[in-house]
């Protein structure tokens, strides 16, 4: 299969899967089910078969498919795989498979619910896999319908509230991101122009002739990180997500947590940080206190909280905090010529935000499949009436505290290198801030630990349905011994995803801080000519380091 | 020139040039003279005047069909012909309307016989009112002379005031004619004597010169102080009023709400897409005529204009986000769509306020793209969401006569349910008016998309542009509430035990016309660029 086969097919088969749905008899439901697990699976294996078609040694986008779609206005159907996005793509169809095998726990308007869930599925991909800036922002928003009915037909009391709320978050997100996109689309100079990667270079100052001004960048900048915030989601615009998350069904829960968070912080290094570096260097302090406020608050918030589900949402708010953490740790040695002070350490700062994306993604997900599990059984959620949990279902109590230790981040599971090595970056940057993020680990360990012992421990369950609580059936076990089987393996050989991302974050990370450089070095001659100047003359080609490694990307792309 | 010879010139005019290009006009004229024998001679029974109305506007879709393809073969050089001694003009954009009209007149005529809306005894004055109303549209989008301005907007409104009112006995829709008659008569009024004035102050009425003449004028009369060109001002104010009436724009937009919930659906939708169509091409010739010709030197002029531009955009941004609020409390559906038609008003207002900002802003200096492909990019962006609304306003207006017809209301609250008992209906619904919000993959999405784009670029040449695209964007977050209501009503509320059920077969001959009209709009969110290209050419000829 080609490439250009191979990537489409990944975006489309669930969308084929879903039109396969309609040539069901509708009392077929159990045939409906295994069809779509079907689809499922295959996407997950054809996403394997990228892993193995991915050369991790090179740094930068590869396998790309490039067609026109509306030569009218430049925009192309471009997609490619790099560092950054393959993991998150492989998360996203192994998630979606295991939410699939997790959907046999809803019951009504099966047909309905399958067909969104693949459409969702598609919207998913090709967020991760698309390169042109509309193409990515039309799939961005393809997500929102689904996500809107999955929750709003099949959640739970409050779902129609928590779905609108959901919907208006994101779409308020995703106009700013459309103004963005305006900005950029006309400041990329004659050929304008919505390829991300042409846009990077663009605003990095590599391309002679076209740069973004500072407040271009930093405007952008700002609309860009508001739209991804409110997905990710940051302190103060996480409030969708607690609704959100407990409304919905717990195969949506598991999407949710799992692949819907990871966009916002792929958005920003996809999209915010490669095209805004000076942006992203003038946003850095906020970022990374937004980082620690979200890790702090969503981690006493977790505490406070009596319903299981709110508190496993709770906790992805403080989860995702250190994915913000490390993005932003950018620290500069002179701001006078923009040069950067340990780019090591943000460098690793970017490989934990990624690695902590997709421990987060195994681990809350099976937090929110394990919740999910026993309120098939008992109906509530209420953490007071829980206990003795271990003694009655000793198979999910063990599944369950193995991936709730995932979450708190014990040494040898995923949870651990991401925090750890977020906080180690952020030393660098702000030893106080460190600290603060650190002590977060501590209050994650506290909220966990004491879920667990009220849940799970204990010598007798207090609460209803008692004679309800029966083991896990076959089904429900394997997904949670996936789910921990990953998470254990990412945290013994964190390697396995490290040696995809590292070349790319290097990549990245070297062409930022050139970038900001670059604009460093032409801001002091715009006050030294005179202003009537076009911009070309201001840009000085010689004065710009060459850039071998994503700089090769340009001519392959151009040259089309 | 002898009498005699003028004589023989204007007949050769008229017939050899002007008739043969006025052929679609012809052919809705000949329907029209035929149904009113059908109605004389009472020949309904053996044919039904519906079929006469079919075949009237369908060999004037396929005259236009084949002209629109006449330009795409020699497209560049292919000048405009004035029609008629200059009365009308005849380009591109001119057939494009013709096309779109024409096409949405079948549409609309062959949902009439789908939902028995005439009946068979009134069939034939029915059909006579709406290709009158039409006809008069066609006009409107071709008038390149004020006299036929004025002709144009009446002979769209007077059938139109009938056809609200048609529903006879019932006391809303005589109502809502009677508000819209009066409504009507005072802004044709307004509009009658700002052309008045505006054709003795500049001594031309015919659009083309009245652009040689602005230009005069601004030159012998620079200052504001100046009586001349304040009656000037207020001439053109009022000549827009009556187009901001028949656009439903805020202030005047008081009609359209209760009109359409008198009326029945069908009439809604035919006014809410065909009459906004008609009235954005006139006010688009308008607004180019003001403009005058390219490139002249007068700043005067092009201040006035800019302001014109700006003042175009503000009370586009007010139409758009009272359309959105007011959609918020609504009951009746035909009267949410009401205020989403205002809404939606607002947004292409935006598409030619970013035109005229783009003709007369100072061009910034490192401007990438010359001032006449901006201003194109903003025709493009109106004719290309005038195309997706023509489908997504039209599938909700006919899935709202459909239902009505199976359940006899247009309460929202009577949808509840409806997902379940007609998925396909529901499904078709949910297309369109997830394009109505503008999300994509749907066609409004990138309507909205060049609208807004052209937005932007209008920002260089006067920065309020920015400000009318930040209300726009707004009014997208805030439009959502309204039509996902709706949509929540139908998929996630349960019908109540003794609603009427709907049996609505997606196999019918109504379920296939839902699916042609609600498809669509998918598709233009997809396969993009055919349309966008046509636009483009059309769009281009005005520059």
């Amino acid at each position: 299969m080609s490439d250009n086969a191979l990537l489409s097919l990944i975006i489309f088969l669930p969308t084929i899967g879903a039109l396969g749905l309609m040539c069901f008899n509708a009392k077929a439901e159990e045939a409906m089910r295994n069809f779509a697990l079907v689809i499922t699976a295959a996407t997950f294996v054809l996403t394997l078969l990228l892993l193995g078609r991915f050369d991790p040694a090179q740094a930068g986008v590869q396998l790309k498919v490039l067609a026109e779609w509306i030569p009218n206005w430049n925009v192309n159907y471009f997609l490619g795989v790099d560092g950054i996005s393959l993991p998150l793509v492989l998360l996203t169809s192994l998630i979606s498979l295991l939410g699939m095998l997790a959907s046999w726990s809803v019951k009504k308007q099966i047909r309905g619910y399958l067909i969104l869930y693949l459409l969702l599925e598609t919207g998913m991909l090709g967020v991760f896999l698309a390169l042109d800036f509309f193409l990515f922002y039309v799939f961005w928003e393809v997500m929102l319908l689904p996500m809107y009915f999955l929750i709003g037909i099949w959640g739970g009391p409050r779902r129609e509230y928590a779905a609108i709320k959901f919907f208006l978050y994101t779409l308020a997100g995703s106009v700013l991101m459309l103004i963005a996109l305006l900005m950029f689309y006309f400041g990329s100079g004659a050929d304008r122009t919505f390829d991300l990667i042409r846009l990077a270079e663009i605003g990095q100052g590599r391309v002679p002739g076209v740069q973004f001004s500072e407040f271009v960048q930093i405007t952008a900048f700002i609309l860009l990180f508001i739209g991804f915030a409110i997905k990710v989601p940051v302190f103060p615009f996480h409030t969708w997500l607690p609704d959100a998350h407990v409304e919905a069904p717990t195969p949506i829960s598991m999407i949710l947590a799992g692949v819907l968070l990871k966009m916002g912080g792929y958005g920003i290094l996809r999209v915010a940080f490669p095209i805004c570096p000076v942006g992203a260097q003038y946003a850095a302090y906020c970022l990374v206190l937004l980082g620690v406020i979200s890790i702090l608050y969503g981690a006493f918030a977790a505490m406070a909280q009596t319903d299981f589900k709110r508190l496993v949402a709770y906790s992805s708010v403080s989860h995702m905090g250190y994915v913000l953490l490390g993005i932003a740790v950018w620290k500069l040695a002179d701001p006078n010529l923009g040069t950067t002070a340990g780019a090591e350490y943000w460098e690793s700062g970017i490989n934990a935000a990624m690695f902590q994306m997709l421990a987060h993604g195994i681990s809350s997900a099976g937090m929110f499949f394990m919740v999910g599990v026993i309120y098939d059984r008992v109906h509530h959620r209420d953490l007071n009436q829980f206990g003795g949990l271990m003694g009655l279902m000793p198979e999910y109590g063990g599944l369950a505290v193995g991936i709730f230790f995932a979450g708190l981040g014990l040494p040898g599971l995923c949870g651990f290198i991401g925090e750890v090595f977020s906080v180690l970056s952020a030393w660098n940057y702000s030893p106080l801030l460190a600290i603060l993020s650190a002590a977060g680990v501590i209050l994650t360990a506290g909220y966990i630990l004491w879920a667990v012992q009220r849940v799970y421990l204990g010598p007798e369950y207090k609460g209803p349905h008692r004679e309800d609580i029966t083991p896990m059936n076959g089904r429900e076990a394997s997904v949670g011994y996936v789910l921990l089987a990953f998470a254990i393996i990412l945290g013994v050989y964190p390697e396995s995803m490290f040696g995809l991302m590292r070349e790319t974050n290097k990549q990245l990370v070297v062409n930022m801080t050139e970038g900001y450089e670059n604009s460093k070095k032409n801001a002091p001659k715009v006050s030294a000519v005179t202003p009537d100047l076009g911009e070309g003359v201001l840009f000085d080609p010689i004065a710009i380091p060459a850039n071998p490694g994503a700089g090769a990307l340009a001519p392959a792309i151009r040259g089309r | 020139m002898k009498f005699s010879e003028l004589l023989s010139k204007l007949v050769a005019d008229t017939c050899d040039v002007s008739l043969p290009l006025f052929g679609p006009e012809l052919c809705i004229i000949g329907a029209i003279v035929g149904l009113l024998l059908v109605r004389l001679c009472n020949f309904e029974r053996v044919l039904p005047a519906s079929f006469v109305a079919l075949a009237g506007a369908g060999a004037g879709l396929g005259i236009s069909l084949l002209q629109f393809r006449q330009f795409g073969d020699a497209v560049a050089e292919q000048a405009s012909t004035p029609l008629f001694t200059g009365l009308l003009m005849y380009d591109p954009f001119t057939v494009f309307f013709r096309v779109f009209l024409l096409l949405f007149l079948l549409f609309v005529v062959y949902l009439t016989i789908l939902s028995g809306i005439p009946d068979k005894e009134d069939g034939p004055d029915f059909y006579v009112l709406l290709l009158g109303a039409t006809l008069g549209m066609m006009l409107m989008a071709s008038a390149n002379h004020l006299l036929m301005v004025f002709l144009a907007v009446e002979m769209t409104s007077v059938p139109s005031y009938a056809m609200v009112g048609f529903l006879k006995g019932r006391k809303l829709s005589s109502e809502a004619s009677l508000k819209y008659v009066v409504y009507g008569a005072g802004a044709a009024g307004v509009m009658l004597y700002g052309i008045s004035l505006l054709a003795g102050l500049l001594g031309a009425a015919n659009l083309t010169d009245m652009a040689h003449a602005l230009l005069r004028f601004s030159e012998m009369h620079t200052e504001f102080s100046d009586p001349a060109v304040r009656a000037l001002v207020l001439a053109v104010l009022m000549v827009l009023v009556g187009l901001a009436f028949k656009l439903s724009l805020v202030p005047f937009h008081f009609w359209c709400p209760d009109a359409f919930e008198g009326a029945a659906a069908e009439v809604g939708g035919f006014l809410s897409v065909a009459s906004k169509a008609g009235a954005f091409g006139l006010l688009v010739r308008v607004c180019l005529a003001l403009v005058g010709p390219p490139d002249h030197e007068s700043t005067s002029l092009a201040t006035v204009n800019l302001y014109l531009g700006v003042g175009l955009g503000i009370i586009a941004a007010v139409t758009a986000t009272f359309g959105n609020l007011a959609a918020y409390s609504q009951k009746n559906m035909k009267r949410l769509l009401a205020y989403s038609t205002i809404a939606h008003a607002g947004y292409m207002l935006m598409a030619v306020a970013a035109m005229m900002v783009v003709l007369n802003g100072s061009e910034p200096p490192d401007a990438v793209v010359s001032r006449a492909e901006a201003a194109r990019d903003c025709i493009e962006g109106l004719l290309y969401y005038l195309v997706v609304y023509f489908f997504m306003n039209l599938g909700a207006f006919a899935i709202v006569a459909l239902i009505r017809n199976k359940i006899f209301s247009e309460d929202i609250a009577d949808y509840a349910g409806l997902a379940r008992q007609a998925p396909g209906l529901a499904v078709c619904m949910l297309l369109c008016l997830f394009s109505l919000v503008g999300l994509p993959p749907f066609g409004g999405f990138f309507g909205k998309f060049v609208i807004f784009a052209s937005l932007y670029n209008a920002g260089f040449y006067h920065a309020s542009m920015w400000v009318v695209l930040a209300i726009g964007g707004l009014n997208t977050v805030f439009s959502l509430v309204y039509y996902i209501r709706v949509l929540k009503v139908m998929f996630i509320g349960s019908a109540t035990d003794d609603a009427r059920t709907i049996d609505f077969s997606m196999a019918s001959n109504a379920g296939r016309y839902v699916l042609l009209v609600s498809v669509p709009v998918l598709l233009l969110g997809v396969l993009v660029n055919p349309v966008s290209q046509i636009a483009r050419q059309v769009a281009k000829q005005l520059f």
